[in-house]
């Protein structure tokens, strides 16, 4: 399969790339690692008709230590969060979360900020984020603006960015007790998208496939804050919940996974710490 | 567009359509046919090259993202006198491959994994090799081959 035809132009700096994007309208696309976006284009579910490619955006590539938090550039490649010396040390559940993204090869190529403008309900990263309550830098025309991850994912594939706007960083806290994390993924093959996950930090839970974005557990979350025990706790894990039902399982399959799975992350993370 | 890639260390300069994907420069435009296309959606890893030394799936990447960067494919990995790559070898050694179609993939695959894990263990061998698929499900022997060819040191 061939992409439906599209003229690719380049950018070397973010303001390029916002120059581009602003001189080419609604019809282009930034084109991070590819990993989604090439596929969606092959399968004609997506045919922007310029793709501005970010790849040689070298300066958005890395991961720093900022004492209360980690910042990480937005083409930062899964593979270099999973293998990031800080990340596996302050923040275990996001290096351990980006190398269960898809496979080797998809982690050389796809980034973190890919991952999370896509905005693919079953994606790992985006409720993984939202579990650490990390922050996203968006940059447009109209200069910089930092956006929650609970205000970020608004819909299926949509989120809060502007057209012509690009996501620039990610800024994710460093957990008070960073052992105590669990990511819990449930498919069939080893490089499918979760059936349901779910990510825990501490006492945040968040979910992979449980409606048309990643969704806090907070039927969880305040059962935990009053007492209740994991095993009580996760009983509410489907609560509040809107999941689908596709080919891989029906909506009360998922919700069963959601409470097994989340009894399992909190047992875990209880376990580490 | 014009692109101008280093392919098995060769300069491969042509002037493409703006949508054409590595694999099919590859097959195509460079004339190597080793890397095959097999689902064509990102999933079965047969078109697996290594791009700047790493593993990707060039059914996935653009030619114009490769731009300026370097490829290996299974037909570069052989010494110019014709000796076959520790990996190739072991594969022939261990029985490798039944129909063959996977192989190329894989072979690029593990050459990639024993580059950033050049002792791994078995199970670190079968995870490393998730994103590839032999339909002949001849899993086993390639797992070995790649074990054989790490315990020769290759990296």
């Amino acid at each position: 399969m061939i992409p439906p035809a599209f003229t690719y132009v380049r950018a070397t700096s973010v303001d390029e790339a916002l120059g581009l994007a602003a001189e080419h309208g609604e019809d282009a696309k930034f084109l991070a690692g590819g990993q989604s976006l090439l596929p969606l284009m092959k399968l004609r579910f997506a045919s922007p008709t310029v793709l501005i490619d970010l790849g040689r955006v070298s300066d958005l590539s890395y991961v720093r230590d900022e004492g209360t938090y980690v910042a990480i550039g937005a083409m930062t490649r899964h593979h270099d969060v999973a293998t990031s010396a800080l990340l596996r040390s302050d923040v275990p559940l996001l290096a351990h979360t980006a190398e269960e993204v898809g496979d080797p090869q998809i982690r050389h190529r796809g980034t973190i900020g890919g991952s999370v403008a896509h905005a693919d309900a079953a994606a790992d990263l985006p409720a993984t984020l939202l579990a650490l309550d990390a922050t996203f830098v968006v940059r447009g025309a109209d200069g910089q603006r930092s956006v929650p991850a609970a205000e970020f994912f608004k819909s299926i594939f949509e989120t809060a960015l502007e057209p012509g706007e690009l996501l620039t960083e990610i800024q994710v806290p460093k957990p008070a007790n960073p052992a105590a994390w669990s990511f819990q993924k449930f498919n069939k093959r080893a490089i499918d998208f979760a059936i349901v996950g779910v990510a825990v930090q501490g006492t945040s839970v968040a979910l992979v496939n449980m409606g048309s974005t990643p969704l806090r557990a907070a039927a969880v979350e305040s059962a935990l804050a009053s007492g209740a025990s994991a095993a009580d706790a996760a009983a509410h894990a489907a609560d509040g919940t809107n999941a689908g039902s596709d080919i891989h399982a029906s909506k009360a399959y998922r919700e069963h996974l959601a409470r097994v799975l989340v009894r399992r992350a909190l047992e875990e993370a209880a376990g580490r710490s | 567009m014009k692109v101008e890639l280093t392919v098995n260390g060769k300069d491969v300069t042509a002037d493409v359509e703006d949508r054409t994907l590595l694999v099919h420069f590859l097959r195509d435009t460079a004339d190597l046919t080793a890397t095959n296309i097999g689902c064509d959606t990102t999933s079965c890893g047969a078109c697996t090259v290594l791009l700047d030394g790493e593993s990707v799936k060039s059914c996935t990447v653009l030619a114009a993202q490769a731009d300026g960067r370097s490829v290996t494919t299974l037909e570069g990995l052989a010494s110019e006198s014709g000796e076959m790559h520790p990996v190739q070898r072991a594969f022939h050694n261990e029985h490798g491959l039944q129909c063959g179609y996977c192989t190329p993939g894989m072979v690029m695959a593990i050459v990639s994994l024993l580059k950033e894990n050049p002792s791994p263990t078995e199970a670190e061998v079968r995870t490393g090799l998730e994103g590839n698929i032999c339909r002949c499900t001849g899993y086993h022997n390639i797992v070995r081959a790649a074990l054989a060819a790490a315990s020769e040191g290759v990296q």
